[in-house]
């Protein structure tokens, strides 16, 4: 059996740990009023209200100024290369499912560049957390569009506006068999940190589509605007987040930004197929000495 | 006639078995104890197309297949024109008039003997599919050379085995008629092998040797996206994932499978990928992402003709400067190109403990030849295989608190830890770094960390060997070449000092880093220097002048998408002045 990534070696009883446990002591170095500073703060939270301790987590950061985020989280971490956060993370979870595997990352590295993987690891449901940092441009490089960025939003790379449609990435999630589809908003840390709690207690692949301002490049998705247009699926009576046709509907809604669960089933997990790691990690084998005369035997 | 080499050839359409017929005849004499080193050759399609199996047998060592055919099987028309010039002075082509219009072939050709066995007939009249015709040819063949069809009829029990007692009543009914035809129609024989020493002998190309090394090293994580010549090696491991308890992946891309064994590998397991020149050039910026994480990652990279698609099926080296200089930045890596099956697998066990060591990409060249032609022999002695994790700390108590990843020590090797455990936290940065692995942008830690990194190649250059020196030293020839055409100039070698000490060989395995002063050594004591490439540019040539300043001149090069063969190398070597 897999384990539950929840249940770990730390315990409730004598788990004393705070959010500030989290902080590496490096100061970030987001702008000021940066989405990224409400995430930081929600994802630390969420540590804590799981019990977990930082040795058993390990994130996986893309590049851009979500990954900068390494420097100041304290649990493993991986600073991949641009868009590979989520094949890094695939690899390490398989050689070692019993780690919590989170990834971070930013739009133009989940849904651009590494936007093959993206789909692939929404349909491998591996027991793994997403959470895409989602400011419709391109902030670390100073302010390009992004695969999410509204059409005929002006950047430097598109001074005469976006002419593609924007992708949108719980809709993609949909599309691709993610088990645990939602989006948060990283300017309500409370509702946020009860979305990623529920994520990371999700058994399967869990993925957020989290809005987050870039105060610096993008005047157009503001606080403000978000708070505007924003409105909880959870405060729905009659929400029913196992129908995909229902979150697909929700997840093409423009005019009134739905955030929460849109979908969550649970689906048998990539790693429950392989018996290969039924009874230990690949990582706690012992290879010292393999005797493969089984195998050479094929080959007289 | 008693003989003690034997080159058969069978040819026909793709789709009608040429692979699996040639393949049971090079086990029969592999079976018995006799030297055996086969190659394929077929195009880039499922169906139609034109397909050979070539196959030379000895009774003695052997290196390499050659020119001359004594019995060219012949499945259709075009197999005859294709291949009747490759037959020897005196040599014979097996044939059915069914299938092929003899006679303008016969006019060409009065020094070769043609032999009709009608192989559609003998299968109609059994009433069994048109595709076992190529086992009426075994049969007839076997019984050209007057070898034991009892061994030909166990080979074919235990290939087709699970496809159910009837097909297999069926192949040996066909291949024994074949036999039949030959002895008691035709009542000729027409070769017989030299006796050898009754041993069992194995079969196996450059990726099964691979396969095998990388098991025995431990290898627990296996990543690839399918690539011609290199896939076999993704069909192997996803065979024997549960038995051994490793995990294979079928990735979406080369990108992803890269990145995906470089987590594996900072989890803590050994990881090896696979792949061809075009899956290579994807993989190329993960090569530079683990250099820079310092994690361990074996990659092989079985090359065919290229740019681009290239010649999918066919064989060349062109990648090697492209392995040597493979992706951005400067950074230490080691790339080795066995020459035969028996080092893929000893040197796979190597490149594990290498990249293991010195936290290093290590990448392993085949070809297509290599890759995909069996060689035989009696064993392959996997004790000599011994696993060396370096500064790998598994367990918490390992730790000596403050644990810094990339400490800087006086080897450049900092100890690594396998995620997950107590004490160990820290950083895999891609971005430069410090000690901790925070990414730190100051010019001081620059040079420090680019100065750590590259220290490790002190201890490297001294564990690596040099390059082997075969055939005599004071001879007139020197032959410097690396990887797959160790075997022909071997082939070549033989008989070109048959009189004289004309010609030795320095081959090279590991081809980087590159010991320049050993090298520029070993150059000055040879006579005459020639370098021998399957490729357009020598690069070989390119790098020793990189490296030592010394210019070879003399070349001997094939592009053409095949390997050499020892008469092309002889050839090559006469025309030296």
């Amino acid at each position: 059996m897999v384990m539950d990534k929840t249940k770990s070696k730390s315990s409730k009883e004598n788990y004393n740990l705070k959010p500030g446990d989290f902080n590496t002591g490096r100061k970030p170095t987001w702008c000021p009023g940066c989405g990224n500073y409400g995430i930081w703060n929600s994802l630390k939270k969420t540590f804590v209200k799981l019990y977990l301790i930082p040795h058993e987590i390990l994130i996986v950061y893309g590049i851009g100024c979500s990954g900068n985020g390494a420097n100041f989280i304290k649990t493993y971490a991986f600073h991949a290369l641009h868009g590979r956060a989520l094949p890094v993370a695939t690899g390490a979870k398989l050689a070692n499912h019993k780690l919590n595997v989170i990834i971070m990352g930013g739009d133009g590295d989940g849904v651009g560049i590494g936007g093959n993987h993206f789909i692939h690891t929404c349909r491998r449901n591996i027991n793994m957390t997403y959470l895409l940092h989602n400011n419709k441009v391109y902030g670390l490089t100073t302010g390009q569009t992004a695969p999410t960025s509204d059409e005929g939003f002006k950047t430097k790379s598109t001074p005469s506006g976006v002419l593609e449609k924007p992708i949108n990435p719980v809709l993609l999630a949909l599309a691709s068999g993610a088990t645990y589809v939602a989006r948060g908003f990283s300017g309500d840390t409370g509702h946020l940190s009860e979305v990623i709690r529920k994520a990371i207690k999700h058994k399967g692949f869990s993925f957020i589509d989290i809005l987050q301002p870039c105060v610096t490049f993008n005047k157009q998705n503001t606080y403000d605007f978000y708070r505007e247009k924003i409105y909880k699926l959870d405060e729905l009576e009659s929400y029913d987040k196992s129908d995909l046709n229902e979150a697909i509907k929700r997840s093409m809604e423009e005019e009134k930004i739905p955030v929460g669960i849109f979908y969550q089933v649970e689906r048998p997990l990539y790693e429950d197929g392989l018996k290969q790691i039924e009874r230990k990690p690949l990582v706690d084998h012992i290879i010292t000495d393999i005797d493969i005369n089984r195998l050479l035997k094929n080959y007289y | 006639m008693k003989v003690s080499n034997l080159t058969w050839k069978i040819g026909g359409e793709a789709g009608f078995g040429i692979l699996s017929t040639g393949k049971i005849f090079s086990k029969i004499f592999a079976k018995k104890g006799y030297s055996v080193i086969d190659n394929n050759e077929y195009p880039s399609l499922i169906r139609g197309g034109h397909n050979t199996y070539t196959i030379r047998i000895s009774s003695n060592e052997i290196f390499s297949t050659n020119k001359d055919i004594n019995i060219l099987v012949a499945l259709n028309e075009e197999t005859i024109r294709l291949h009747q010039e490759e037959v020897t002075y005196g040599g014979y082509i097996v044939y059915d008039e069914n299938d092929c219009n003899i006679g303008d072939f016969k006019k060409a050709r009065k020094d070769i003997n043609y032999v009709m066995v009608p192989f559609s007939k003998i299968i109609s009249e059994l009433g069994a599919p048109k595709v076992m015709v190529n086992n009426v040819s075994l049969g007839a063949s076997v019984a050209l050379i007057n070898y034991d069809l009892e061994i030909l009829k166990n080979v074919i029990k235990d290939i087709f085995g699970r496809k159910g007692s009837e097909i297999v009543n069926l192949n040996i009914k066909s291949s024994e008629l074949g036999y039949k035809y030959i002895k008691e129609k035709l009542k000729i024989n027409i070769y017989e092998l030299e006796i050898v020493k009754p041993v069992s002998k194995m079969l196996v190309t450059g990726n099964d040797a691979v396969f095998l090394g990388a098991v025995r090293s431990g290898c627990k994580f296996y990543a690839a996206y399918p690539m011609t010549p290199s896939s076999s090696i993704l069909h192997l491991f996803a065979s024997i994932e549960d038995d051994y308890n490793i995990v294979t992946k079928h990735a979406e891309d080369e990108i992803a499978v890269i990145n995906m064994a470089i987590g594996a590998s900072f989890a803590g397991a050994r990881v090896m990928v696979a792949t061809s020149g075009g899956g290579f050039s994807l993989m190329n910026e993960g090569i530079s992402s683990a250099a820079m994480t310092e994690t361990p990652i074996v990659i092989v990279l079985c090359q065919r003709p290229a740019p681009a698609t290239g010649l999918p099926t066919w064989t060349e080296q062109g990648d090697m400067l492209f392995a040597v200089h493979s992706s951005h930045g400067e950074f230490l890596r080691v790339v080795i190109a066995p020459g035969d099956p028996e080092e893929c697998f000893y040197l796979t066990g190597e490149a594990f403990n290498l990249a293991d060591k010195y936290q290093i990409p290590v990448i392993i060249m085949l070809d297509k030849y290599l890759s995909e032609s069996h060689f035989s022999y009696e064993k392959f002695d996997f004790k000599n295989i011994t696993v060396d994790r370096g500064k790998l700390l598994s367990k918490s108590k390992d730790i000596d608190g403050g644990y810094r990843r990339y400490f800087n020590t006086d080897d450049g090797i900092s100890p690594r830890v396998v995620a997950g455990i107590e004490g160990g936290i820290h950083i895999a940065n891609s971005d430069e770094h410090d000690e901790d692995g925070y990414s730190e942008e100051c010019a001081h830690n620059r040079k420090i960390m680019v100065d750590k990194r590259f220290r490790k190649i002190k201890k490297l250059i001294e564990e690596i060997p040099l390059p082997k020196i075969y055939g005599p030293i004071d001879a007139e020839i020197t032959i410097w070449s690396w990887g797959s055409c160790k075997g022909p100039i071997l082939e070549a070698m033989n008989i070109l000092n048959q009189k004289e000490k004309k010609v030795n060989l320095i081959h090279f395995t590991y081809l980087y880093p590159f010991d320049s002063e050993s090298i520029e050594g070993i150059i000055g004591e040879s006579n005459k220097n020639v370098v021998v490439e399957n490729n357009k540019t020598s690069q070989l040539a390119k790098i020793i002048m990189m490296n030592t300043g010394y210019k070879i001149k003399n070349k001997i090069l094939k592009y053409s998408g095949r390997q050499f063969l020892p008469e092309e190398i002889i050839s090559g070597i006469e025309k030296i002045e």
